[in-house]
């Protein structure tokens, strides 16, 4: 004989905890399985990413080991403007230094930090600058961006090409023109290139000063 | 359980035009305020979207008789977030440029009240097959609202259209309408610019059935009445 029982309180309770329960098991399953099925293109394309940023900075023929595993990790330096631990790429030719990869921060850009990746080679000169992060408003000031700058020939982080603190060594040249230096900038968005080029100014001196005590530290255990 | 050809009028029509999300339910406002400051990222984003509408939607519908009334909410939540995830691992393993530029976006789109919208409103009520299409069709409604007001913010605020296409199709670029030394207006790239045109598009697709709705009250159409209004 079927008798239908008014179900209790804690019988209901008991009854959709155990469902809600089976289905968090289930798709936390699921959602474990994409995420391995996953991991390893996604690991590939962020290192893929990471030397197509540092290919833009440093051109192919400056070296020739594993930029990926000679890192070093710098504690929180000022000169970069880096509050945080940040990775140096070296890179080397022959096993002689070649090239050093930065990454530092310009912290005072129109709306908040801009990252950015340096490539200073060891005579002192920039091989290339990147900016790899920022909030800068679109249209604007994101000309700092080669991607999105107009002038395709010559984007304007290509300026810092090639310089360094001995071919311009007065301070006061390392500047936007409107403030007496010898960097052009668009009308209307000074703040932007300003805060650029004052942080790469700061990391190609530190760069500079500090060149053979990094090429020299053991590397990163990873 | 098939689906009658009626029924999939009835959807894609209400999903595209009747019902469209961000001109009618006017919900998703976060994510259309920031991304659509391009027609490509207004696309794109919406596309996400209806990937996750429509298979969310329909994982739903499959479950519905399973999912005790009580907790359906939690269960909702947990199918869309788990559908978020895998597009979100998917994008950023197989498609990693875009994901670069939608970046927070793409987890965000949990908290688009649209997608829990149509679960609760549709798919726990019908068929897989339905409630797959109209959440399909929801996101295409997105689509072309989001992608229009995306265009329109890139024209006026930067003179361009379809900025960033080469990110998405690889060997195409931008086409500059306007001079090159067209100076920009900032305010439709910031979010009050979104509002602006959105608020523009809302009352275009007022017009739009107000003058429709009339033309049906006159049958035969009476060229002096047209221009009146009430």
């Amino acid at each position: 004989m079927v008798t239908t029982k008014e179900p209790t309180a804690t019988g209901m309770a008991s009854r959709t905890a155990i469902i809600l329960v089976l289905f968090v098991a289930a798709f936390t399953a699921a959602l474990a399985i994409v995420y391995t099925l996953t991991k390893p293109a996604i690991d590939a394309s962020a290192a893929e990413e990471k030397m197509r940023t540092i290919n833009e900075v440093l051109p192919g023929n400056l070296y020739d080991n594993d930029l990926l595993t000679d890192t070093l990790t710098l504690p929180p330096t000022a000169e970069l403007g880096q509050d945080d631990e940040s990775t140096v790429y070296r890179a080397r030719l022959k096993g002689e230094p070649s090239t050093l990869v930065l990454e530092a921060v310009a912290p005072d850009g129109y709306a908040g930090k801009i990252r950015m990746l340096l490539a200073i080679r060891a005579n002192g000169e920039v091989a290339g600058v990147r900016v790899t992060l920022h909030k800068e408003t679109p249209g604007l000031g994101d000309y700092i961006e080669p991607k999105k700058d107009k002038n395709k020939t010559h984007p304007w982080i290509t300026q810092f090409d090639g310089l360094s603190l001995e071919k311009v060594p007065t301070p006061g040249d390392w500047k936007v023109r409107k403030d007496g230096g010898r960097f052009d900038s668009v009308a209307g968005a000074t703040v932007t290139p300003r805060a650029v080029v004052k942080a790469v100014y700061k990391a190609v001196k530190f760069a500079t000063d500090n060149r053979e005590r990094l090429f020299a530290a053991q590397r990163a255990k990873e | 359980m098939l689906i009658t050809l009626a029924e999939i009028k009835q959807i894609s029509l209400n999903g595209v035009w009747k019902q469209n999300s961000s001109l009618v339910q006017i919900l998703g406002m976060c994510p259309l305020l920031a991304i659509t400051t391009t027609l490509v990222n207004g696309v794109m984003l919406s596309f996400a979207t209806l990937l996750v509408m429509a298979f969310s939607n329909f994982f739903v519908a499959c479950l519905r008789n399973l999912i005790p009334y009580e907790i359906r909410i939690p269960v909702f939540i947990l199918v869309a977030a788990a559908v978020v995830t895998v597009i979100d691992l998917g994008m950023n393993a197989y498609m990693h440029d875009l994901y670069n530029i939608l970046g927070i976006f793409i987890p965000l789109i949990i908290t688009n009240c649209l997608v829990l919208g149509r679960i609760e409103a549709f798919a726990a009520k019908n068929s897989p097959l339905g409630a797959g299409l109209d959440g399909t069709m929801m996101g295409v409604g997105m689509i072309w609202t989001l992608g229009l007001l995306g265009g329109i913010r890139e024209f006026i605020g930067a003179g361009t259209v379809l900025g960033g296409i080469e990110l998405v199709i690889p060997g195409t670029s931008a086409l500059q309408i306007l001079p090159a030394d067209y100076p920009g207006f900032l305010v439709a790239i910031l979010p009050p610019g979104a509002f602006i045109c959105l608020g523009c598009l809302v009352a275009w697709k007022n017009w739009v059935e107000a003058r429709a709705a009339q033309r049906a009250a006159l049958p035969p159409p009476a060229p002096l009445a047209a221009g009146g209004c009430h």
